[in-house]
């Protein structure tokens, strides 16, 4: 049976009373706590009622406020139903544990929020730079981040 | 040099410079780099396809730098694919020559402003000899561009510059 995502809301509530878990209506999705996001994603994709066998997508947000995040788009297959969690961490220690165990598929993701945004992915198998070359330095996605004046030898802006 | 569109009546000899013979040839057979970056090397490709038929310019396409006399640049050069052109570039034997295809090879195009990413411009690392505007430029453009290549190639020359001694 598909769910709404109040219901599946509501449901995960249940499942974890004391994870705080916070419903934006603004734009539907679940807050999830980043150190809960691991046994969240794992009860998602295996609970019966949820079947959340497909990771869509996985994004890195700086959300201009001295945070930084990370967007889960999922998906059933089996129920045909949908939802969207997300992690909110401060962006001077932003570590989110990594959920590529779960879905294989978010090891790229999470390497390419890392590699634009910054977030470290806890337990990633293989965190490297995924699209800038590997002596890059800095994240470019960032809402603060200036571009270099030059890039081995190269000069960068116009 | 309109070798072969002249009637030879008799005779089998034709009198002409070893420069004029050696530049004839290798502009007729200059062979080409793929080099398609982005949207730019779909129009390379339709340069290539039947409606335009580059190949009888005498063009080759080759996948080794070593067997290229041009590279043709087409799309948008990223800082991270600038260090490997140039390490193809330089792998390329002489004489070679490079192609600037499209706004993004000439000078950044659309990424000039905001692309971190883009190199504004592949003459920054390797020299360019004809550049094409346009985005993306059509086929025919890349035609004229080739066809204005060939105009250099024709003008090559071995003899050493005068007062220059060996
Ligand atoms: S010049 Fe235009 S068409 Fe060519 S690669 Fe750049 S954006 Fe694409």
């Amino acid at each position: 049976m598909p769910k709404s995502m109040n219901e599946i809301f509501d449901y995960l509530n249940s499942l974890f009373p004391e994870a705080a878990l916070q419903f934006d209506e603004a734009v539907p999705c679940v807050i999830v706590p980043a150190a809960l996001i691991k046994e969240v994603a794992l009860q998602a994709r295996d609970d019966q009622e949820l079947l959340f066998d497909t990771l869509m997508c996985l994004s890195g947000v700086d959300n201009a406020d001295e945070t930084l995040g990370a967007v889960y788009h999922l998906d059933s297959m089996t129920h045909r139903h949908k939802l969207t969690l997300k992690v909110i961490v401060p962006a001077t220690a932003p570590h989110i544990p990594s959920v590529d165990r779960v879905w294989r598929i978010a090891e790229w993701h999470e390497r390419e929020a890392f590699d634009l945004i910054g977030v470290i992915f806890d337990g990633n198998s293989d965190l490297r730079r995924i699209l800038l070359p590997e002596d890059w330095e800095g994240h470019p996605l960032r809402k603060d981040y200036e571009v270099p004046e030059f890039y081995n030898g190269m000069k960068v802006p116009y | 040099m309109g070798l072969l569109s002249k009637q030879f009546d008799d005779g089998n000899i034709v009198l002409t410079s070893v420069e004029g013979v050696l530049n004839w040839a290798r502009l007729c057979s200059l062979w080409q780099m793929s080099f398609g970056l982005a949207c730019c090397a779909i129009e390379m490709m339709a340069a290539s396809a039947s409606h335009n038929d580059i190949m009888r310019f005498g063009v080759l396409p080759r996948p080794s730098p070593r067997q290229c006399d041009v590279m043709i640049v087409a799309g948008t050069v990223t800082l991270k694919m600038a260090t490997r052109l140039k390490r193809l570039y330089e792998q390329m034997a002489e004489p070679r020559y490079v192609v600037s295809m499209g706004s993004c090879s000439n000078c950044g195009g659309p990424y000039w402003e905001h692309g971190y990413h883009v190199l504004k411009g592949v003459d920054r690392v390797v020299p360019v000899d004809v550049y094409i505007p346009g985005c993306p430029p059509r086929p025919e453009a890349l035609l004229e561009g080739w066809m204005r290549l060939q105009e250099k190639v024709r003008e090559f020359t071995l003899v050493k510059p005068e007062g220059q001694h060996a």
